[in-house]
């Protein structure tokens, strides 16, 4: 039983009733809905930015931008795909899917949880204004070092910081909620090791962001005082050192590269089981091979400075504190494909993505362990080898995640199928066009392009060309993601069965589709050898 | 999480009505976000920017935050006085606290980083020592490495602020708010009403006064040792992490404060005081945060 109202008089004009009821909602389902559609509404956008780079890199020489505006496209493209993107959607995922699958009424602290998503469109608002303002948008790259964000950077900087701000206010009580909905709302029986996969890796997520993002809060501090109340952390003139915010700043970003793909493990771990027919192999590996990667992931920031100047004990310390990763990574793949070892395997449009997922994350992971090795990275250091690297952990890792999550769940949402066959051509050519774009810039890498530069030796205008359809393709098959959702949100075959895929396994699929406003008003109760028992094998 | 109720007796989880005041926090933050900068550009010279109405945009962010607290706790406190809220609802809350203290400290480890990094890594390195030797001789050849910083290589000079004066005093108050306000929380469970007002007033009184100490040490710095934000990294963290410090004791300050203004409104039993419980953790992490400054800012 849940108290609640719906305030809300029926005879207000629809257009008030319709604002206000997105605007004041409390509810954890309308919350995601709005966390999925802010994502998705920036990822075009960010999306745009990055077809405007790849437009420029087409060819060699300056053909449509000036330098300036073309490091303004790649800084927002970052900042947007980051914060704006993928956090959101795995936001706007956890808001959907944790209540539902513990068994709770809704998140732990529901105004909150409108809190955390109304502000951010106000950051984006302040991000992307900068466009607008004299001297233009940052143009320092998302990592935005000292001192190009500091000495440098246009009077703009100053609304990004405060943007940053807001995205980080936003993101730590978003976690905050997770956190607290996980640890307290549990439906009776339903002990922290009989939760289901993405629950454990959200509850591990929000942990870090937790930790994380305050650093970035203080980072970004630090550079407002820099530039404006005459401190010097970043200025070697008065004791301070540039190298410094490069420490501060991957404190955070290394914990933040987790959080943009511990949602997605979960998401595989969710859906691979369902269409191999088989109980996730093994489900505590996972859980401590997600706690290890997390852990681990505040040690290893010096990996992203190597070339930067770091004492030679302190780059060994990072490389192997690195290459220590790699063991719990690869405890999953192995774990991932032992799940799908002689399963009843199908390959609905979901099973695909996640299969994606699999497999190209995994070369992700490979090329971070050759970026990991320090003489190595030397050379591979602000290339396009990493520029490769981090796309194909990113692309085919968080953004296949979130796809293959909408097409796994969205029956649930809506009650409305997807066009399978559309969803089938989205994979194919998404797979087609994400290889075409991110793997070539391996090669142009490796051979010595410098990435967040405007133009390029002819010697990469073959890669760089072939790259550039690759994007192209990809935006194009993006487009036809929003056909797919809107066509089935508004044409879709109905869903009848609560149990939509016949393998699902989870509380999610007890509820009727689409899932009712409040979903457990009463909490299930979870036997251990319930068969809806999230993978339960003590 | 063994101790969730069995069926029968399930409690109920209370889901609010909509609510209107995250909204309006969050167009509130970001006109404060909005004002700040405007202000800062109109008030700095990096930027010149006309006019002065950045700050009063800000003021009115500022405002209407207030404002918006006021209303959201003052819906939660009106849903728990009502009893609305179950055991389970209490546990969300603290446990929320809990983790807000942790982000805190989280935020607060940024700047000591920073004030480490400066004190172990930069400050020797810029004398040259490890493989440092050459930026020392060709860039700064006459800074030397002491810590406080007496000379930038810049050639920016202040004196330091010696530990053993206000520092100290506003240690021993500190420390002693944090007592005083453990003695409140036990008269409050004993239901000693008369004494949890005194010894929370008393409470209130000494962040009050440690902030007026630290704006006096404040003057000091600046007009005496001419320590500023602008004399080097020892400046930039003496500031930073007092500066960040202080505004945490102000917000401790005016939460005990209402506390004290709801115990004169009788709010609270020895069973039900979250805020009350919130308040006092905050309290003492803002103490605890202090005493790692004035170990390593002020003393060593």
């Amino acid at each position: 039983m849940i108290a609640h109202a719906d305030t809300i008089p029926k005879q207000r004009h629809p257009l008030i009733a319709f604002l206000l009821r997105w605007l004041l909602t409390t509810n954890h389902k309308e919350i995601g809905t709005l966390y999925l559609c802010l994502a998705f509404l920036l990822f075009f956008i960010g999306g745009a930015m990055a077809m405007v780079v790849r437009l420029e890199l087409f060819q060699p020489g300056l053909q449509f931008t000036q330098p300036d505006f073309y490091n303004q496209m790649v800084t927002l493209h970052g900042l947007i795909m980051v914060f704006g993107a993928v956090m959101p959607a795995f936001v706007g995922l956890a808001n959907w899917l944790v209540p539902l699958m513990i068994g709770a009424p809704d998140m732990a602290l529901p105004r909150l949880n409108n809190f955390s998503f109304w502000i951010l469109p106000f950051a984006f608002i302040l991000l992307l204004s900068s466009m607008f303002m004299e001297g233009g948008a940052p143009n320092f790259g998302w990592t935005f070092y000292a001192p190009l964000s500091t000495t440098y950077g246009p009077p703009s900087t100053d609304y990004f910081i405060l943007g940053v701000h807001l995205m980080g206010v936003s993101s730590v009580l978003g976690a905050i909620n997770v956190m607290v909905t996980i640890l307290n709302m549990r439906a009776p029986g339903m002990t922290l090791f009989r939760m289901p996969l993405f629950v454990w890796t959200w509850l591990i997520t929000a942990f870090l962001l937790i930790m994380a993002m305050p650093v970035l809060a203080g980072a970004v501090t630090m550079m407002l005082t820099d530039r404006h109340f005459g401190t010097s952390f970043f200025e070697a003139s008065g004791g301070g050192d540039p190298v410094l915010f490069q420490h501060v700043f991957w404190f955070f970003g290394h914990p933040e590269v987790y959080i943009m793909i511990l949602p997605g493990f979960g998401i595989a771990s969710q859906i691979i089981p369902t269409f191999a027919r088989k109980k996730l192999f093994g489900y505590h590996s996972m859980v401590i091979a997600t706690i290890a990667i997390a852990l681990l992931s505040f040690i290893v920031w010096g990996h992203h400075m190597f070339a930067a100047g770091m004492p030679l004990a302190a780059e060994l310390f990072f490389m192997y504190a690195t290459m220590l990763i790699a063991v719990p990574t690869g405890v999953k793949v192995f774990n991932w494909v032992a799940t799908m070892w002689r399963g009843s395997m199908t390959f609905e449009t979901p099973m695909l993505f996640a299969v994606g997922f699999v497999i190209m994350f995994t070369i992700g992971g490979f090329s971070g362990l050759m970026l990991a090795l320090v003489p190595a990275d030397f050379q591979y250091h602000d290339t396009f080898f990493v520029v490769a690297h981090f796309h194909y952990v990113l692309y085919p890792g968080a953004i296949f995640g979130t796809m293959a999550a909408v097409y796994y769940w969205l029956p649930k949402w809506s009650g409305r199928m997807y066009d399978e066959r559309l969803g089938k051509i989205h994979f194919w050519t998404a797979t087609i066009a994400v290889n075409l774009t991110f793997f070539p810039m391996h090669f142009s890498g490796l051979a010595g392009m410098p990435r967040r530069i405007v133009d390029y030796s002819i010697a990469f205008a073959d890669f760089n060309m072939l790259s550039s359809i690759g994007a192209g393709l990809l935006g194009l098959t993006q487009i036809l993601f929003l056909y797919i959702v809107v066509k089935a949100l508004t044409s879709g075959e109905k869903v009848t069965d609560a149990q939509v895929w016949e393998g699902a396994e989870g509380l999610e699929w007890t509820l009727p589709s689409p899932a009712p406003l409040h979903s457990f008003e009463t909490p299930p109760v979870i036997e251990p050898d319930d068969a809806h028992a999230a993978a339960d094998r003590a | 999480m063994s101790e969730a109720p069995a069926v029968g007796e399930t409690p109920r989880y209370y889901v609010p009505h909509t609510s209107v005041w995250p909204i309006v926090g969050s167009v509130a933050l970001f006109i404060m976000a909005y004002g700040l900068v405007t202000m800062i550009h109109q008030t700095t010279d990096k930027v010149a920017a006309e006019g002065t109405h950045g700050v009063w945009i800000f003021y009115i962010g500022l405002g209407i935050v207030a404002f918006m607290l006021f209303g959201w706790f003052g819906t939660v406190i009106r849903e728990s006085v009502t009893g609305m809220n179950s055991g389970l609802m209490d546990r969300s809350y603290r446990m929320g606290m809990q983790w807000f203290i942790v982000s805190e400290v989280m935020f607060f480890a940024a700047f000591f980083g920073a004030l480490f990094y400066a004190r172990v890594i930069s400050v020797p390195w810029l004398a040259g020592a490890g493989s440092n030797l050459e930026t020392h001789t060709f860039l700064w050849p006459d800074f030397a490495d002491v810590w406080p910083l007496f000379m930038t290589p810049g050639g920016t000079e202040t004196e330091a602020m010696e530990a053993w004066g206000l520092p100290f005093i506003n240690t021993v108050i500190l420390v002693t708010s944090s007592v005083t306000v453990t003695f409140a929380h036990w008269a409050l469970k004993k239901s000693q009403r008369i004494a949890l007002g005194v010894w929370l007033a008393i409470t209130v009184l000494l962040g009050a006064f440690f902030l007026l100490l630290q704006v006096v040490e404040y003057a000091e710095a600046y007009e005496e040792l001419g320590l500023t934000l602008g004399s080097g990294i020892y400046g930039s963290t003496f500031f930073m992490l007092t500066g960040f410090h202080g505004a945490h004791v102000t917000m401790g300050t005016v939460m005990l404060a209402v506390m004290l203004f709801r115990v004169f409104s009788g709010h609270f039993t020895p069973e039900n005081h979250f805020a009350f419980e919130a308040t006092s953790w905050y309290w003492h992490f803002v103490d605890v945060v202090w005493l790692f400054l004035f170990t390593f800012v002020y003393w060593f």
